[in-house]
């Protein structure tokens, strides 16, 4: 296995485990606002799905482990790699500038960072319930309640959206850029490639903002 | 026209150095950049002080030699061409114009501007070359070579290993240096025999010399005067992977011996 430990010490090899892990993790964050967005047809709707999710069993452990171990070996690869590139350059410019490289590829580390931070919030939130006793009231599969609950309070409402801002701006870079690592770049499909991560992440962050809005203006009670 | 200039001067590899600032004062719009600091220099030298260092060679914008950042980007302002190739004229009367070496581990500085380069000669050692006899030379046209696949070698083969696009990405990476000499073996037919071995072994000798890792912002790409393409390095990342993944080859790179 000297090979496999060759390949993920190396610089392109760490990258395409930030990449691929990257890539399950877009594909869980496109099915979780699919489910999300059944809050717009009522209680009914999104309480069933949360029950159906809940009674998959075993499939749903591996779901939760597969998502553990993706998002763990992102952050450790990312952070890996940061630090290298950090040593790569130990004397700055005095003068500094950037021709080409977008604000959100700047700023990957630090809404990384801040997407790690907002995720434990979520889960303490909304899958352990741990930072209300209101929440932890509720029955079970009341997610509808728990979520108008929830976003009636602007700083909550708030604090999701911003993060849903930042998911967007981490995923505009993100998402383009997996297609460069894994060895994808064709003159004819640049341009696409080049607009998937920004459109991509504009719409997931529209899509999950929505509902702290709806909540928020009174559309969702 | 006169400048206001801002020199990184080092004494040696050593020492710690710092920016230092000169008056250019008879800076004429027709000289290129470094005809510029020969004058700067004439007059350093008049008053017993030592000249500014930096690398040169055939000033004419194809051997790779000159190196220097200015206002904080490699080559200086002008696309596509090297400091050589610069004129004062992209420059405005009464400026502020630092001038600092490419910055990275891998690249210590010797001397004020001039860096060394020699961990891109040690990537080139660790592969990038053709080592399989092929007898004597064949009649032409025996061995084909589709045109497309020859202009891209070509556009790979320009890199002039000038360094510019270490000292443009953040993240001092080699990446679009090595993918460009992976690539213009790989794209021929006599590359074919070692380009899996070229790969893997390219590759970790970049990794340990010390060259970060691509953030795929392709600032390497703005800054290139050669204008190298990043596709160049989204064909290394696939040759890599998969001669990391499918083939046997497992690589033998190592430090030089010197």
């Amino acid at each position: 296995m000297g090979w496999l430990r060759q390949t993920t010490d190396s610089s392109i090899g760490g990258k395409l485990i930030v990449a691929v892990t990257g890539l399950a993790m877009v594909g869980f964050v496109v099915a979780h606002l699919s489910g999300n967005l059944l809050v717009f047809g009522g209680p009914q709707a999104v309480n069933s799905y949360a029950e159906g999710l809940r009674k998959l069993g075993a499939l749903l452990w591996v779901a939760r482990i597969g998502l553990l171990v993706m998002a763990t070996l992102h952050i450790v690869f990312a952070i890996k790699l940061n630090l290298a590139n950090r040593a790569a350059r130990p004397q700055a410019y005095a003068v500094k500038t950037y021709r080409r490289a977008s604000f959100a590829s700047r700023s990957m580390l630090l809404t990384g960072m801040a997407l790690l931070g907002y995720i434990l919030f979520h889960l303490a939130h909304f899958t352990f319930r741990a930072t209300s006793p209101e929440l932890a009231a509720l029955g079970e599969y009341e997610v509808y309640q728990m979520i108008v609950l929830s976003f009636q309070q602007p700083l909550i409402a708030g604090l999701y959206i911003v993060s849903m801002l930042l998911l967007g701006l981490h995923l505009s870079h993100g998402v383009s850029s997996l297609f460069q690592t894994l060895g994808f770049n064709h003159p004819k499909y640049r341009s696409l490639v080049g607009s998937i991560g920004p459109i991509l992440g504009v719409l997931l962050a529209l899509g999950f903002s929505s509902i702290p809005a709806a909540v928020l203006f009174g559309l969702l009670k | 026209m006169k400048l206001k200039l801002h020199v990184w001067r080092q004494k040696d590899r050593q020492s710690t150095g710092r920016m230092v600032a000169y008056d250019a004062p008879n800076v004429n719009p027709e000289m290129s950049f470094l005809e510029m600091l020969d004058v700067v220099n004439e007059e350093l030298t008049g008053k017993g002080e030592d000249p500014i260092a930096f690398d040169h060679d055939c000033r004419e914008g194809i051997c790779g030699s000159c190196s220097m950042v200015i206002n904080g980007t490699p080559h200086g302002p002008s696309k596509g061409t090297t400091v050589c190739q610069l004129h004062m004229r992209h420059f405005t009367d009464g400026q502020d114009v630092h001038i600092e070496p490419w910055r990275a581990k891998a690249f210590p500085v010797l001397q004020d501007l001039v860096v060394d380069r020699s961990a891109f000669d040690r990537i080139i050692q660790a592969g990038g070359f053709i080592s399989v006899n092929s007898g004597s030379a064949q009649d032409a046209n025996n061995l084909p070579v589709a045109k497309g696949d020859a202009d891209q070698s070509m556009d790979a083969a320009a890199c002039i290993g000038c360094g510019a696009c270490v000292a443009a990405c953040k993240n001092s990476a080699a990446m679009l240096f090595a993918a460009a000499k992976i690539s213009h073996l790989g794209l021929l037919p006599q590359g074919q025999p070692e380009r899996r071995r070229r790969a893997i072994n390219m590759v970790k000798q970049m990794d340990l010399e010390g060259f970060g890792n691509c953030s795929n912002q392709y600032e390497c790409e703005a800054v290139c005067p050669k204008e190298i393409s990043v596709g160049f390095i989204a064909r290394m990342n696939r040759d890599y992977l998969s001669s990391s993944i499918f083939s046997k080859e497992t690589g033998s790179a190592s430090k030089s011996e010197d």
